[in-house]
């Protein structure tokens, strides 16, 4: 009675995903302010908190940082923007949502979470142009890799896997809240406080006990962490940690995050209207 | 005769806040037409639309679009219908061909389909020169052109038009009611809201008011129009021949309306009846000062219906 054809949809899925991973970054690429300034924004800030800050947090370095703040901070950076990176999730389909878009493409015989795993995907393809540039700027600032380039080969997978973890909560956060300057809002009051509570910029043994418990378990650290392993060595860990163990939690919060976040974004998906 | 291609059997929506979009809603829309669903801000039209196409699910009732259940079987009712919302849900950055083509992949059709149907789509809707320029450069009533077309690249049976031509300018207004008709014409079934009284009039050939999320009045234009009374014919004379020209018109139960200062009788044969009015003035020796034979309109009819719904409405206990 019908015309379905069963055995093509899912290579059917596929296609959604492809049309709409290339529909998103065509935008991208079509923008490019767009994409300068939010290129531009991640190596300014860098620069800021290295020369700065720098100069001041010298003496607070665990060695195998070698007295420069650069070695610190280029892994905590990529890590700081695996999350802030993930943002435009939500306010691109934000904005799809109010054009009508997201009606649009619920109407149409697609799967469910073929326009969510397009979006995601095509962020993860924007940020990692972005990550790459932040590398070089980071080379050209005095950063070195010391752990061979598969270690930072596999620090910049690392940040963009959980980078792409992160899209999933953002895209949550885009279709549960309605009004884009609230999701701008509701970013800024988690994004800031958890990078800023982390090992991001400075080590965390300065800060009082309670905040340290916390700012030495939260993902942002472990993520960071795992970046240093990577790229500068097992020195660079705090002691009693190493490579393989902080990779390991690493990628089990990334897992985690997606494994929590996907279902809920799918679920937040098929209710949305504009 | 074909069964009806949508069959909406007492809906009912309430939404969180409380509201009642939809209250007992019960359709029935044959195949092929244009069929319009007038209704004030607020009715209920968008929700029913949204309901029709899949996108919410109706608290109760049944509702079946091109043979299958919207709840059931809703991948099944998107192969065979096409959206057009309230607003051009279309890409800026991308062209007009890469914004149709992009639509006809997501239906399914294969990259060289969908290029060749698009390229029709464009040459049927006149934007062919512009084809290839990004959506930012086009004017509105373009923009909305392009939405519709995207919504038919997959040759739906069923096509939802949610106020097609708000804020579009008149020219383009008349493209898009050619290009509605035109679909009309070829089969397929288009089923539009409007707050745009002269649009349901130009287009529709069945039309439903609704307000309150009910139905208040169905059926053609006509049957609509006949249901607040027919034609009327209006007289106006100087103010001291009033009362000779309701004498003179007697026969035709002429009266005088205070408010507009005009004799008014009914005119069921129309035109005849304006010729036998004239006539007998002119035996009475009265020229009037102007003349009008009015038809009535949808939008006495809307009107008539949607201020008796409030009346009602006001009187039943919230």
């Amino acid at each position: 009675m019908t015309t379905v054809i069963p055995i093509r949809r899912h290579g059917r899925a596929f296609v959604h995903v492809g049309v709409i991973t290339r529909r998103n970054l065509l935008a991208n690429v079509r923008l490019p302010d767009v994409l300068i300034l939010s290129t531009v924004q991640p190596v300014v800030f860098m620069l800021i908190f290295l020369y700065v800050f720098g100069g001041a947090i010298q003496a607070a370095l665990p060695a195998a940082a070698q007295g420069e703040y650069i070695y610190w901070l280029m892994p905590g950076i990529l890590a700081q923007f695996a999350v802030f990176g993930s943002a435009p999730t939500a306010y691109g389909l934000n904005n799809d949502r109010t054009t009508g878009v997201l009606d649009r493409f619920r109407s149409l015989p697609m799967a469910r979470s073929a326009v969510l795993i397009g979006r995601t995907l095509s962020d993860l393809v924007r940020n990692s142009f972005i990550l790459t540039l932040q590398v070089v700027a980071g080379v050209l600032l005095g950063f070195r890799w010391r752990n061979g380039i598969g270690g930072m080969l596999a620090a910049i997978g690392i940040a963009l896997a959980f980078g792409y973890a992160c899209s999933w909560l953002m895209a949550y956060i885009g279709l549960t809240i309605t009004n884009s300057e609230a999701i701008q809002a509701a970013i800024y009051m988690v994004v800031f406080p958890i990078t800023l509570t982390s090992s991001v910029f400075l080590p965390t043994q300065t800060m009082p006990g309670w905040l340290q418990v916390f700012a030495e378990h939260q993902p942002i650290t472990i993520v960071a962490n795992t970046l240093r392993g990577l790229t500068l060595g097992q020195a660079a860990l705090p002691a009693g940690h190493t490579i393989a163990g902080e990779t390991f939690l690493a990628l089990t919060w990334t897992a985690g995050i997606v494994a929590a976040f996907a279902p809920l974004a799918v679920t937040a998906y098929r209710r949305t209207t504009s | 005769m074909d069964d009806p291609i949508i069959t909406v059997d007492a809906v009912t929506k309430q939404f969180r806040g409380g509201t009642r979009a939809l209250d007992g809603l019960t359709l029935t829309i044959p195949r092929g037409i244009v069929y319009g669903l007038l209704g004030p801000n607020g009715a209920g039209k968008t929700t029913l639309i949204h309901i029709l196409a899949t996108l919410l699910h109706p608290d109760t009732g049944t509702v079946r679009v091109a043979g299958h259940d919207v709840v059931r079987d809703p991948a099944a009712v998107r192969e065979r219908i096409g959206l057009a919302g309230q607003f051009a849900a279309v890409d800026d950055q991308l062209t007009g061909r890469e914004n149709i083509t992009m639509i006809g992949r997501l239906y399914g059709l294969s990259r060289r389909e969908a290029v060749a149907r698009a390229a029709r789509i464009l040459d049927h809707i006149h934007l062919a020169d512009a084809a290839d320029r990004q959506l930012k450069t086009y004017s509105g009533g373009m923009r909305r052109r392009i939405d519709l077309a995207a919504s038919l690249i997959g040759r739906p049976q069923v096509l939802f038009l949610d106020e097609p031509t708000s804020g579009v300018d008149p020219a383009s207004r008349q493209d898009l009611w050619q290009l509605v008709r035109g679909l009309a014409a070829e089969g397929t079934t288009v089923l539009l809201t409007t707050q745009y009284l002269d649009e349901a009039d130009q287009l529709a050939d069945r039309i439903a008011v609704i307000d309150h999320g009910r139905l208040l009045a169905e059926g053609t234009t006509a049957e609509l129009k006949d249901r607040i009374g027919g034609a009327v014919v209006e007289i106006e004379v100087p103010a001291v021949l009033n009362d000779p020209a309701q004498t003179a018109l007697a026969p035709l139960a002429a009266r005088h309306d205070q408010v507009r200062d005009r004799i008014v009788l009914p005119a069921p044969h129309g035109p005849l009846t304006l010729r036998h009015a004239l006539r007998l003035l002119d035996q009475a020796g009265i020229t009037p000062t102007d003349v009008a034979l009015h038809r009535p309109t949808l939008d006495d009819v809307f009107l008539a219906l949607t201020r008796a719904n409030d009346r009602e409405h006001a009187g039943r206990p919230a």
